[in-house]
């Protein structure tokens, strides 16, 4: 019997499908798996450690650099915890707009996945198409906080200001097209014969290892574990709104597939929801010990512009203790845990990274498959190298 | 509540003698336990329990804030029962070490891998217990609180920052 040879392969950083600096050294047996370290870069901005440093409000801007695709939800899960560690209520227009622009979040992220997704496997149409719709969502991030990308929009206690008006009519602009898009990419995708060969049976993992290993969000469900932190430990008011958490069935990375896309649709019916139960009021919570004064209070009065000059240099103080909140993230549960020793600085914050524990079972979803299937494993967790190395 | 909470009923009947402290705020329950026992203590919240997702792992720094040293924090949570749980250990500065709960979970690898790199705790029968996003000829543990934020071998930045 001919020996085999076990080759060892570099795959990335440079490789684009490795989505930045991750490094996968892979040793083959043919073209077969036999083993996957992963090494997963030097981004190292130090979040946390930088977090120990500034005060909670300056810890904002850090937050939504995590996740490039989803700079809202991890806002989001930022302001959460600290509101949780400082009990205030936040009121319910605020919340509806975080609802909102948390599914026009998920829906933006969702569609460079499905772009790069299909662009690793090798759909080039698809990768054009859901960037220019991801293009809507951009300008409307621009409309509302200046930033196209790192909004840093929510505030400890609600919102940095609020909506501009004719808000209501671009977001229904874009609940209104929207399905008409992903009616594209499933044309384009579920039923090509070279979509279901790439994905069906590729990269399984069972319901029990998947939770075994930590893997959270639509990597999960496709797992067929039926389990959504917004309906199943609700936040900022996802007990209202009707929507359905999909799940597979066969643990693979065309499960992974649908899930994401039913839940891009489900995103659009949850924002349809809460533009009809939008009502004006205000958006910052009554806290003046933690919330900046009106601007016209700054301007006008000495005061005001004292407070506002004190809350931005020093911070509030935050009660002791420590708390943890997760949030669904489009990659899966984002968590911040903060451990504060009542002074105006986290004296401890810890970031639950989706991506970090979804990529540790990597090694368990592709081994034994073919190389070139690796490529869309790593696609199918939709990872963001950012979030990973913090 | 923390008191007529499920889990730390059972766990003082089963564990009265690991159990050190437990305390509850906003809504959320933390149990401090001793770092001898806390394997059997995680296999049994795994198995009798059902806190089958181990959501992470993570240690605090408490320099010269409290003895011990370091509090290895496990945030666990029970998918059939939608309930989170908050196990924490303290370990010593001297001899900083806990034994793994990877055998557990198994999302606890690379969990306690980033610990280890990151602040220096040592988990005992660990399978593969590398640094993991430094070097691996990195010197010093980045998130341990006396290690300068500017990093080592260089005159603290005298503005803003430091």
């Amino acid at each position: 019997m001919a020996s085999t040879e076990i080759m060892t392969v570099n795959m990335g950083p440079q490789h684009p499908s490795t989505h930045g600096v991750l490094r996968l050294v892979v040793e083959l047996d043919g073209e077969i798996i036999q083993k996957i370290t992963p090494h997963i870069g030097y981004l190292h901005r130090g979040v946390e450690k930088l977090s120990e440093h500034r005060t909670y409000h300056q810890t904002i801007p850090l937050t939504d650099r995590l996740d490039y695709l989803a700079p809202m939800h991890n806002n989001l899960g930022y302001v959460l915890a600290v509101e949780k560690l400082l009990g205030i209520e936040v009121p319910e227009r605020a919340q509806t707009i975080r609802v909102i622009l948390a599914e026009l979040t998920r829906l933006k992220s969702h569609l460079v996945w499905v772009a790069c997704h299909a662009l690793d496997i090798g759909a080039m149409t698809v990768f054009i198409y859901a960037f220019r719709e991801r293009e809507m969502v951009m300008s409307l991030y621009e409309k509302i906080s200046g930033a196209r990308m790192t909004s840093s929009y929510f505030r400890v206690g609600g919102l940095s200001s609020d909506v501009y008006d004719g808000f209501e009519k671009d977001v229904r602009e874009i609940v209104d097209t929207f399905p008409g898009h992903f009616d594209t990419y499933e044309g384009l995708l579920t039923k090509n014969t070279i979509w279901l060969n790439r994905t069906v049976g590729n990269g399984v993992i069972s319901a029990e290892d998947a939770i075994d290993y930590g893997i959270t969000g639509p990597a999960l469900r496709g797992s067929g574990v039926d389990w959504d932190l917004r309906r199943d430990n609700p936040y900022s008011g996802y007990e209202k709104y009707q929507f359905k958490v999909p799940v597979g069935e066969k643990c693979d990375t065309f499960d992974r597939y649908k899930v994401r896309l039913v839940e891009m649709r489900e995103a659009v019916n949850i924002i349809r929801q809460a533009l009809d139960s939008l009502k004006p009021g205000p958006v910052l919570a009554d806290a003046p010990q933690v919330t900046y004064p009106p601007k016209e209070n700054v301007y006008n009065t000495i005061e005001g512009l004292i407070h506002h000059f004190k809350i931005a240099s020093e911070g509030f103080p935050v009660p002791e203790g420590e708390v943890y909140q997760g949030v669904e993230n489009p990659k899966g549960e984002l968590g911040y845990y903060i451990v504060s020793d009542g002074g105006n600085k986290p004296y401890r914050m810890r970031i639950r990274p989706p991506s970090f524990v979804n990529l540790g079972a990597i090694e368990k979803m592709a081994k034994g498959s073919m190389i070139a299937d690796l490529v869309a494993v790593i696609g199918t967790l939709d990872i963001v190298l950012g979030e990973i190395d913090r | 509540m923390a008191e007529t909470n499920r889990a730390v009923i059972k766990l003082r009947e089963k564990f009265s003698a690991s159990v050190l402290d437990v305390k509850e705020f906003r809504g959320e329950v933390t149990v401090t336990v001793k770092r001898e026992d806390i394997v059997e203590i995680c296999n049994f919240l795994k198995s009798s329990l059902a806190y089958n997702l181990c959501t992470d792992v993570t240690a605090v720094d408490y320099l010269g804030k409290q003895e011990p040293r370091f509090m290895v924090v496990y945030n666990l949570y029970s998918i059939p029962n939608k309930d989170r749980l908050r196990v924490k250990a303290g370990v010593p500065e001297a001899g900083c070490s806990i034994d793994t709960v990877s055998c557990v979970w198994s999302a606890a690898n690379w969990l306690e891998r980033e610990v280890y790199d990151l602040m220096g705790v040592v988990f005992n029968n660990h399978p593969d217990l590398r640094r993991i996003l430094m070097t691996d000829d990195w010197v010093g543990h980045p998130l341990r609180k006396d290690y300068p934020l500017q990093g080592p071998g260089r005159e603290p930045y005298k503005g803003r920052l430091s």
